[in-house]
């Protein structure tokens, strides 16, 4: 691989010992010799294993749990229920005030998506562990379940989470997605040539580490717990685990630091909370490791993603307007998803100075397992949509496609749509090297351009920009509080079954988190008052304002001339 | 039914460290008394090298030999807090706080060995070899085990030192968006060829060709290591890999690598990939980080070359063999 020292050599010093060197590294011969030490290689005497008896529905009310021939097979020395749990509910960011606990480590009496833990077993095997789970009967009441991002949108989908209170997350307070506002996309596409929708989809994507993540638990002598744990976030898992747990984080102790491979599926801080538990209820080492099939379909995937672009450009390629609704499958649950959304605004409208640009970006909540971080967060599937944008782009003006980035390309000085100004951009550059190596051939114009000449100046302002709010219809109390209401204590569990009461008519996220809950849920039983709500539409996919002659190309409705 | 070759390209930037900032990261730095040097961090190695880029950087800014220094993390009672290994944040993050924690120690290092070679600590240098040295005057020197010594047995002085990253946390503004992401961005680009079967309806990824802006190449081992490695996990992604088949429909669901496909070494090509290095200001010696970004511009990549290939867009990750003998149905129905 080679490097070229020739480019932006006046902004840097050459002259280093040890940086830039291909030193080996410090661990490369314990992972080469199989020697090095992961989570999983401890070997701790009369250690405890935990397996999770998981939904089978994709959404359901739980009516009751029967674990007592599980409790009778020999080995079982736990079940741990939501009503063990300290905390009822948790989210790993709102230990930055950030988010709403939304997700209860096992089920609080409904489940949300297939895989939902709803008891876990603690024995002395994994094949006691596992004959217990098969032994445990769990009678449930399926709920009509939503599944498509858009659809759950809609004022008659089924609530997925009562935490949250409606199928999106609203941001800063009560706005219902996170918007970009730069320029006048609409007044642009009305100057522009061309017109060009698309619409891209991605599919939720897993991690796929060597190791699966899991973690082993400790007692100590001293009243601590020792952790050894794959996080890939030494702090934060502690943090977590403490606040889910109630505990003084100097009662924790976290060992970790050396993972068989993350790429973002181990932030989550899902098995350590219920670990821990499990080591203070038995007093025992425990640990608690996904299988295969956990890892795959019940630990969070890299988040499906929908966008959609339009694109207002000029027949020489000038890209005029690009406006963005971008939705965020969350699952069922918030995870990172609240945070990677603001992230994948900020990211908008790609590495391009684009004049005006609208953007929406919604986290959106279903009945699939709950997605969260992975390599790319906020970041991988915006970059299949805009790249593939801009090839759409090219081929409706019939351009060079590298042409058409570079003559689009950010430098130095132009505004983001974020409104900070372009610092080091060197995108120019790239496009030029990687052309140079693919032989493309590239017009002289695009070869002399830089990064460092053309930007800033007008392309340095923020422009006049019309505000517009979003705004998705509140979407009827009534139904909301229709659905609450059933869950009454009419339906709680008869007393022989050892189901906890739904969390949101006895939980101490009650205070902030379940207020909306409980006011649908009193609105209709006073009955009508929940019913009253605002028309309006979720959102559409883009459209380009009418009564213009440009030429429209979509990947949404195929190409026609309006 | 015939192969058609295509080329695609796609150029993306990508944000360094956690979105809106506000993500820390610690280092702490000792001299042992014979003169060796341990970094304690709670930063995580995932395989990506962050104990070796963490090593080199404290090496680099000691001015002491690699094999002095040895980094130590991931024990919260000893390792100071560091937000963790994502974002493509540790690079960035952990390296400039080592680098930080490294100066310091440094500096009471020179200290010492000016009070024993009584010379002002502005005319010492370190030699790379294990010396400190003033600057001119080579022979007027102290190996760097001597001054550990005195400093602990002698003058009873801790070379030290803490080192602190943190980018500071911005605000949102709700209606127009207005904010500070990150501090510095890393670029690429790249150009990938496929074949694609229109009787099969299989993608064949032949050759990628990309350029990388990362800001500095801090070890061009780990580099290449990360960017090759990216570039099989972008083609992953393009080509193979969803838990969900039919999203948004649930069924299908891989438990295993039996039916969650992923590339084998014979799915993987020639990787040719070029360094530019436009230092971030705030980047330790320059340094952006390339965890993530490597693993995005396969995928529009492949897209746009399959359409050149072909004549059909692909507009939903990944591009399975079904999704492209369907669109060629379409295209052929004049759909």
């Amino acid at each position: 691989m080679r490097i070229r020292k020739e480019l932006f050599a006046d902004e840097r010093d050459d002259d280093l010992a040890i940086v830039g060197k291909p030193v080996r590294r410090q661990d490369i011969e314990g992972h080469v010799t199989g020697r090095t030490t992961f989570f999983d290689d401890r070997l701790v005497p009369g250690l405890l294993h935990i397996r999770c008896v998981r939904s089978t529905h994709d959404h359901a009310r739980i009516r009751a749990i029967d674990t007592r021939e599980a409790e009778r097979v020999p080995g079982v020395r736990r079940i741990l229920r939501w009503a063990d749990l300290p905390k009822k509910a948790h989210n790993i960011l709102t230990i930055f005030n950030f988010g709403i606990d939304d997700e209860p480590a096992l089920a609080d009496g409904k489940v949300r998506y297939r895989g939902e833990p709803i008891v876990a077993i603690v024995a002395e095997s994994l094949r006691a562990a596992d004959e217990a789970v098969a032994k445990v009967r769990v009678d449930y009441d399926p709920l009509p379940a939503v599944f498509d991002v858009e659809e759950a949108l809609k004022p008659d989908a089924p609530l997925v989470n009562e935490y949250i209170g409606r199928n999106w997350f609203r941001y800063w307070g009560d706005y219902d997605c996170q918007q970009i506002r730069f320029g006048d996309v609409e007044a642009a596409f009305r100057q522009a040539d061309v017109i060009v929708e698309g619409r891209y989809q991605m599919s939720p994507i897993e991690h796929a580490p060597l190791e699966t993540q899991g973690c082993i638990v400790v007692p100590g002598e001293d009243g601590r717990f020792t952790v050894y744990t794959c996080t890939q976030g030494l702090h934060f898992s502690l943090d977590n685990t403490a606040a889910q747990l109630r505990l003084d984080t100097n009662r924790l102790h976290f060992i970790g630091g050396t993972v068989g491979g993350g790429f973002g599926g181990k932030v989550d801080t899902v098995v350590e909370p219920l670990a821990v538990l499990a080591a203070m209820l038995t007093g025992r080492p425990v640990r608690y490791v996904f299988t295969r099939a956990e890892e795959m379909q019940v630990s969070s995937p890299r988040g499906a993603e929908r966008v959609y672009i339009t694109d207002g450009v000029t027949r020489d390629g000038r890209i005029l307007a690009r406006k963005i609704v971008h939705y965020h499958d969350a699952g069922a649950y918030s995870r990172l998803s609240t945070y990677g959304t603001i992230k994948s605004a900020a990211h908008h409208p790609g590495p391009y100075w684009i004049p005006n640009v609208w953007v929406d970006s919604f986290c959106v909540f279903t009945n699939r397992t709950p997605s969260s971080a992975m390599r790319g967060f906020g970041v991988t599937g915006g970059d299949f949509a805009l790249e593939s944008q801009m090839d759409a782009v090219a081929r409706a003006i019939g351009m060079d496609p590298l042409e058409l980035r570079i003559k689009n390309a950010y430098r130095d000085g132009d505004m983001k749509a974020h409104r900070k100004l372009t610092e080091g951009a060197a995108l120019i550059e790239c496009i030029q090297v990687a052309a140079e190596l693919a032989r493309w051939p590239l017009s002289e114009e695009a070869r002399s351009a830089s990064s460092r000449i053309g930007g800033g100046g007008d392309r340095g302002r923020v422009p006049p920009t019309p505000p517009a709010r979003t705004r998705l219809s509140d979407r009827g109390e009534g139904e909301r509080g229709r659905e609450t209401s059933r869950i009454d204590a009419a339906e709680r569990p008869s007393a022989r079954a050892t189901t906890p009461p739904p969390s949101w008519l006895r939980s101490e996220a009650r205070a902030v988190e379940a207020r909306a809950v409980e006011d649908g849920a009193r609105r209709a039983a006073e009955g009508g008052e929940g019913r009253r709500r605002e028309e309006q539409e979720p959102p559409e996919p883009p459209r380009p304002a009418s009564g213009h002659g440009a030429l429209r190309f979509s990947s949404v409705f195929g190409s026609r001339r309006r | 039914m015939a192969k058609h070759r295509g080329r695609g390209v796609a150029s993306v930037n990508y944000p360094i460290g956690m979105n809106l900032g506000g993500d820390p990261s610690q280092a702490l730095v000792h001299a042992t008394p014979t003169g060796k040097f341990v970094v304690t961090l709670s930063s995580i190695d995932l395989g990506q090298g962050m104990k070796s880029v963490t090593r080199q950087l404290a090496a680099e800014t000691l001015g002491v030999p690699i094999e002095d220094v040895h980094v130590d993390t991931g024990d919260s009672d000893t390792g100071p807090h560091c937000m963790g290994s994502f974002a493509s944040r540790g690079t960035h993050r952990a390296g400039n706080a080592v680098v930080a924690a490294a100066r310091e120690a440094k500096e009471v290092l020179l200290e010492v060995a000016a009070e024993e070679l009584e010379v002002d600590p502005r005319d010492l240098e370190l030699d790379g070899r294990g010396n400190v040295r003033v600057k001119g005057a080579p022979a007027r020197a102290l190996s760097v085990r001597d001054v550990a010594q005195a400093a602990h047995f002698k003058r009873g002085k801790s070379i030290s030192g803490r080192g602190m990253f943190l980018v500071p946390p911005s605000d949102v503004d709700p209606d127009t968006g207005a904010m500070r992401p990150v501090t510095t961005y890393a670029h690429a680009c790249m150009i990938v060829d496929v074949e694609v079967d229109d009787e099969t309806g299989e993608v064949r990824v032949l050759s990628i060709k990309a350029a990388y802006e990362i800001g500095r190449a801090l070890n061009i081992g780990l580099v290449e290591q990360q960017l090759v490695g990216g570039a099989w996990m972008g083609i992953s992604h393009a080509l193979f890999e969803t838990v969900e088949p039919y999203y948004p429909d649930r069924a299908h669901g891989p438990t295993d690598f039996n039916g969650y496909l992923m590339p084998g070494p014979g799915d993987m090509c020639p990787v040719e990939i070029e360094i530019i290095e436009r230092p971030a200001l705030d980047g330790p010696y320059g340094a952006k980080g390339i965890g993530e970004m490597c693993a995005t511009p396969p995928i529009p990549a492949i897209a746009n070359a399959i359409e050149d290939a072909i004549g059909v867009r692909i507009t939903e990750m990944p591009f399975t063999p079904e999704k492209i003998l369907r669109a060629l149905d379409a295209k052929r129905a004049g759909r």
